[in-house]
C-alpha cells in the first residue's frame, strides 16, 4: 500500500517536471506548445549521450540535459516560436505539432529507432527498505529532485523580481512594457527554462518512461492532462494535479489491472466535469 | 473502398495472364519490413539475413535472377497492404516476404489470396496468421510454439505458482492462453494474470503486484524492445531477491539486446526456436557471416525468419525449374524440410506454418557476453494453436 503510494508520488513528481514548463507556456504565456515533449526527449538523449559515449557521470548528465534543452528552447525561441506568439491557436498547433513529427525524424534519423537506456551508477540501482517499507532508490531519487525544483519555481514565482516581472508580463503585456520591463526577454528566458526542465525530465524519466524517437507523441497527452487537470494559473495546480495523476495511474495499475491505462482519463473526466477550468483558478483569471 | 482496391488488381493479374513474358529472367522478391519506427530491428534484422543469404548462395537461380525490392511499413498494418497492392500490381512481384507484426501480416493476408502470389511471414508470431489465406506460408514462429513449451518445462521444474504480465494485445493474449493451458495442465497454479498497456510501458505497478502475490516465477511477454526495460525494473523493484524468476518466451531476451540489460538478466530462462549461441556448425559460420556483413551486429531470432524465407523461395525455384507460377510455388514450398541456422526445420504441409525444435535457454555468460544459452530441445513442436483444432 504505502509502496504504491510511494511509486505514485514518484511518477507524479516526474510528470510535473516534464510538464512544469508546458503550464507556465501555455497559461502564463497563452502559448499552445505541443512540442514540449520534444525538448523533453533532447534532454533525454543529451543525457544518453554524455553518460553513455562519454563516460559524465550521472549527475552531470542531468545537468547537461537541463542546459541542453535550455539553450535548444532559446534558440527556438528567439528563431521561431516569437514568431508565432501573436497568431490563433490553431497556427500555433499546426507550427507545433510539425515541430514534433521534425524532432522525431531527426532523433530518428541520428539515434536509431530502439529503445535506449541511460546507463546508471549502481548506488541508485535496486531498492532501499525504510520503516519496513520497499523504495527503489532511484524514484526517491526522483522525488528528492523534483520536490527540490518545486519550492524553487514556487519561490521563484512569487518571491523573487523576476516572478513579479513574469506574472506582470502575463497579466498586461502593454502595460507592463510601459512600465519598463523587457517583455521579451522575460518570455524568451521562462521559455528556456520551461524546456530545461522538460529536458532534466526526460533525461530522469528514461529510466521509467523509456527514451525513444515517439516519445514526444507518446507522452504528449499525459501532459496536456496534467495541464488541463491542473488548471494554468499557477504552479501549485499542475502540481497537485500531477500527484494525483500519478499516483491514480499507479493504484489504478495495482488495484484494478484489468482497467489499466484508462484511470488517468476518468480522473481527467471526472475533474473536468466537476470544474471545468481545471482544479485551481484564479479569480479574474483570463 | 474494397471495390476500388480490387479493380486495378484485376486488370493487373489479368495482364500477368496476356503477358507472362514481363517477368522472364527475374523473380521478384516484395519485401515489406518495418525499417522505422519501434519495430526497425525487427526490420533489420530480417532483410540484412536475406541479403546475407543471396550473398553466400549467389543472386541466380534456376536461371533466374533474383531481385529484392524493399518497402518499409512502419509495421503500421495500412501500410502494409498500400505497398503490398503496389509490389503487386505495379512491380508484379512473384513473392511477398516480411510482417514484423501481426497487423501487417494479416492486412496483406486478402490480397495475398486474390493474387495468388505465395507470401512468407518471416517474423510476426500470432497463430491464426497462416490460415488467414491459403498463400501464407511462415518461418518465423509462433508464440504458442513457445509458450507451450515454457509453460510445460516450468510444471516439471518445481515451478507451482505464476503470475503472467503480458502485453495487451494479440500476440500477448495468444501467448497468455496457451501458457496458462499448458502450465495448469501440468498441475501448476496461475495465480494472476495481468495486461500491460503496450504503449506505455511502466511496469512499476504491475511488478509490485506480482511480488504481492509472491509466486515462483513470472512469467512475461512483451514485444522485444521493451524486455530491456522489464527486466530492469523486475530488478529494481527487488523481485529476483524475494526469489520469484522470470520465465517466458524468448522475446524477452533478445539477442539484439540482450548485451545491454546487464548482467541481473543472467539465470533468466525462456523458451524459444533460436539464439545466436545455438551449438550447430551452420549457426557459428551464420553468425559470423551476419556479423561481418553488418558491423558486428548480432543476430537474433528475427533474422533467422529472414534467411530460411531466402532459402524457402531458392529451394522452391528449384523444384519449379524457374516456374514462378504462385500454385507451383505454393506446392514447392510445402512440405520442405531442411537445416536452418536454429536447427532443422519444416514447412507443415497442411497449415503452411512452421515446425522447428523448442530450446529452453538460460541467460549465461560466455567470453565476456551475455547469451541464451540452450540445455533442452522439445523436438519438432508444430504450432498448438492449430494443433488443437
Amino acid at each position: 500500500m504505502v509502496t504504491i503510494l510511494f511509486d505514485g508520488i514518484a511518477y507524479g513528481m516526474l510528470l510535473f517536471v516534464l510538464a512544469a514548463g508546458l503550464s507556465v507556456t501555455l497559461g502564463l504565456m497563452n502559448f499552445v506548445n505541443l512540442a514540449h515533449g520534444a525538448f523533453a526527449m533532447a534532454g533525454g538523449y543529451a543525457a544518453l549521450v554524455v553518460v553513455n559515449r562519454l563516460g559524465v557521470p550521472f549527475g552531470l548528465g542531468l545537468v547537461a540535459a537541463f542546459l541542453f534543452s535550455a539553450a535548444l528552447g532559446a534558440l527556438l525561441e528567439r528563431t521561431l516560436y516569437v514568431h508565432v506568439y501573436a497568431k490563433s491557436h490553431l497556427d500555433q498547433v499546426l507550427f507545433t505539432i510539425g515541430l514534433v513529427f521534425m524532432s522525431v525524424a531527426i532523433v530518428d534519423y541520428t539515434m536509431g529507432s530502439s529503445q535506449q537506456f541511460i546507463a546508471i551508477p549502481p548506488v541508485l540501482q535496486g531498492q532501499i527498505t525504510v520503516l519496513g517499507i520497499g523504495m527503489s532508490k532511484y524514484r526517491l531519487m526522483i522525488i528528492v529532485i523534483c520536490g527540490v525544483l518545486t519550492a524553487l519555481l514556487q519561490l521563484g514565482l512569487t518571491r523573487t523580481r523576476f516572478g513579479s516581472r513574469l506574472r506582470a508580463a502575463v497579466d498586461d503585456q502593454r502595460v507592463a512594457r510601459g512600465l519598463g520591463i523587457n517583455v521579451g526577454a522575460v518570455f524568451a528566458l521562462t521559455f528556456a527554462l520551461g524546456s530545461g526542465l522538460a529536458g532534466l525530465g526526460g533525461a530522469l524519466g528514461a529510466e521509467i518512461l523509456g527514451l525513444d524517437p515517439i516519445f514526444p507523441l507518446k507522452y504528449m497527452i499525459y501532459f496536456l492532462i496534467v495541464v488541463t487537470v491542473g488548471g494554468t494559473s499557477s504552479i501549485t495546480g499542475p502540481f497537485l494535479a500531477s500527484l494525483l495523476l500519478g499516483i491514480g495511474d499507479v493504484a489504478g495499475k495495482y488495484y484494478v489491472p484489468q482497467l489499466g491505462a484508462f484511470v488517468i482519463y476518468t480522473i481527467m473526466i471526472v475533474v473536468l466535469i466537476w470544474r471545468p477550468q481545471g482544479l485551481f483558478v484564479r479569480k479574474g483569471a483570463r | 473502398m474494397r471495390v476500388k482496391v480490387l479493380t486495378p488488381l484485376a486488370v493487373a493479374l489479368g495482364l500477368m495472364a496476356a503477358g507472362p513474358a514481363s517477368a522472364q529472367g527475374v523473380v521478384k522478391i516484395g519485401v515489406i519490413e518495418a525499417m522505422t519506427g519501434q519495430q526497425q530491428s525487427t526490420g533489420v534484422q530480417t532483410l540484412a539475413a536475406m541479403r546475407l543469404y543471396m550473398q553466400q548462395h549467389g543472386d541466380t537461380v534456376a536461371g533466374k535472377k533474383i531481385e529484392l525490392i524493399v518497402k518499409d511499413d512502419g509495421a503500421v498494418a495500412d501500410n502494409a497492404k498500400r505497398l503490398a497492392q503496389e509490389l503487386i500490381v505495379r512491380d508484379k512481384v512473384n513473392v511477398l516476404v516480411g510482417f514484423a507484426v501481426t497487423p501487417t501480416a494479416l492486412a496483406v493476408a486478402p490480397l495475398a489470396t486474390e493474387a495468388k502470389i505465395p507470401t512468407i511471414v518471416a517474423n510476426a508470431g500470432t497463430s491464426i496468421i497462416t490460415e488467414r489465406s491459403p498463400y501464407l506460408l511462415r518461418t518465423s514462429f509462433t508464440l504458442p510454439q513457445s509458450s507451450v513449451i515454457i509453460g510445460e518445462w516450468a510444471a516439471k521444474n518445481g515451478i507451482k505458482k505464476v503470475v503472467t504480465i503480458v502485453s495487451d494485445y494479440a500476440p500477448g493474449a495468444d501467448s497468455e492462453k496457451t501458457f496458462t493451458e499448458a502450465f495448469t495442465k501440468g498441475g501448476g497454479q496461475v495465480v494472476e494474470a495481468l495486461k500491460v498497456p503496450l504503449a506505455a510501458p511502466d511496469f512499476a505497478p504491475f511488478l509490485q503486484r506480482a511480488r504481492d502475490a509472491s509466486p515462483d516465477a513470472v512469467f512475461v511477454f512483451v514485444p522485444s524492445g521493451q524486455g530491456a526495460t522489464f527486466v530492469k525494473q523486475f530488478i529494481e523493484r527487488g523481485l529476483d531477491k524475494a526469489g520469484i524468476r522470470i520465465i517466458g518466451p524468448g522475446d524477452v531476451t533478445d539477442d539484439d539486446l540482450l548485451n545491454g540489460m546487464g548482467d541481473q538478466v543472467i539465470g533468466t530462462v525462456t523458451a524459444h526456436m533460436y539464439s545466436a549461441d545455438h551449438p550447430s556448425e551452420l549457426n557459428k559460420k551464420y553468425v559470423e557471416a551476419f556479423k561481418k556483413a553488418n558491423n558486428g551486429l548480432r543476430p537474433n531470432f528475427m533474422s533467422v525468419g529472414g534467411y530460411d524465407a531466402m532459402h524457402l523461395i531458392y529451394e522452391a525455384l528449384k523444384k519449379t525449374n524457374g516456374d514462378t507460377n504462385g500454385d507451383k510455388l505454393m506446392a514447392a514450398m510445402k512440405g520442405m524440410a531442411w537445416e536452418s541456422p536454429r536447427g532443422p526445420i519444416s514447412i507443415d504441409p497442411e497449415t503452411r506454418d512452421i515446425v522447428q525444435n523448442i530450446y529452453i535457454r538460460k541467460v549465461e555468460k560466455k567470453n565476456g557476453e551475455l547469451y541464451n544459452v540452450e540445455f533442452a530441445t522439445f523436438e519438432a513442436v508444430k504450432d498448438p494453436g492449430k494443433a488443437k483444432k
